[in-house]
């Protein structure tokens, strides 16, 4: 029966992104972009746990290796902005470390193209 | 949401690969073969996100060009190929739209350039997206996807239709093919060199 005014599960499609965000605003650009790589701390299971249960999955979903910010919203289907805005409150609470894409520079861009064409070459040559 | 770590470890960025991650973007209008591009180099399921305009402390200035929108969406697809034990390479796409200026923002920042995938059937169509390619200033090269196998019939009318510079590369492919998606992946990088010396 569908008894009128009756509370609807709430499922995560069903929750506004605010809510699972706890308002919080978008990190810094600089801070997380769409290639950080992401991964659960060492030591993130010894740490005082008041996680909501989307921070748990991002977290559990780490907790196997790197992924990229990007892959990471693929995965869970989370808008974007919502998983930036989780993975930063998860960092600065020391469960999970990023890695943020090597800085570009002049010299250094050399080096990695040269690297991405020898890659290419070897993989599909 | 997908509940639980139920990813297998192919799904993770092999251990020392996470040294350098770059990313290189794959554009152009809508159904231009972007996705199966994508999926011919890449080494995972491409994956796809959205990027929302949801923002809890969006500024009235960054609504600019969405008035009266609160939620916007707009999705992305990407893949990823490990290119060596220290460096991951991401490709980006999505189809040029210009009031996704966040989206546009993200996906440019720090990008080494750009593939431009166009239809010869349909060369207006691309004229939005290189406009952005250089807005954000990123170098690129044009791969004309086509589908039935025929040679690129006039490449200086191409190059005119599209005012491209002389030193702009332009490449034929067949988005449904590994070596040929490469190919022209190649010619990029390649491009991308020269412009860096």
């Amino acid at each position: 029966m569908n008894g009128f005014g009756e509370l609807e599960p709430q499922t995560p499609e069903l929750v506004r992104p605010y809510v699972i965000t706890k308002g919080r605003g978008l990190p810094d650009e600089g801070q997380l972009s769409l290639i950080t790589l992401v991964t659960a701390a060492a030591d993130h299971e010894q740490r005082p746990t008041r996680l909501s249960p989307e921070e748990q999955n991002l977290l559990d979903l780490c907790s196997a290796g790197y992924l990229s910010v990007a892959e990471i919203a693929g995965h869970t289907q989370l808008p974007l902005g919502v998983v930036k805005i989780l993975l930063a409150a998860l960092t600065e609470g020391g469960y999970l470390i990023t890695r943020a894409p090597v800085q570009r520079a002049p010299l250094a861009d050399r080096d990695i193209l040269e690297e991405v064409l020898n890659g290419l070459r070897a993989k599909f040559g | 949401m997908v509940s639980g770590p139920s990813l297998d470890e192919q799904a993770y960025v092999r251990e020392g690969a996470t040294q350098t991650a770059v990313k290189i973007l794959v554009v152009g209008h809508f159904a231009v073969g972007k996705t199966t591009f994508i999926g011919a180099i890449s080494e995972i399921e491409p994956l796809t996100t959205e990027e929302t305009m949801t923002r809890a402390a969006e500024s009235v200035d960054d609504l600019k060009g969405v008035q009266g929108k609160t939620t916007t969406t707009v999705a992305m697809d990407f893949g990823r190929l490990t290119i060596s034990d220290r460096v991951v390479l991401y490709l980006f796409g999505t189809p040029g739209q210009q009031r996704f200026v966040q989206m546009w923002e993200d996906m440019a920042r720090g990008a080494l350039g750009a593939l431009v995938l166009v239809d010869p059937e349909r060369l207006a169509d691309s004229f939005a997206v290189i406009d952005l390619i250089e807005q954000y200033g990123l170098d690129y090269a044009i791969a004309v996807n086509h589908f039935d196998g025929a040679p690129l019939r006039d490449e200086m009318a191409l190059r005119d239709a599209l005012d491209l510079l002389e030193d702009t590369p332009v490449v034929t492919c067949d988005a449904r093919d590994e070596r040929s998606s490469a190919d022209a992946l190649i010619t990029l990088v390649r491009h991308l060199q020269d412009r860096a010396h």
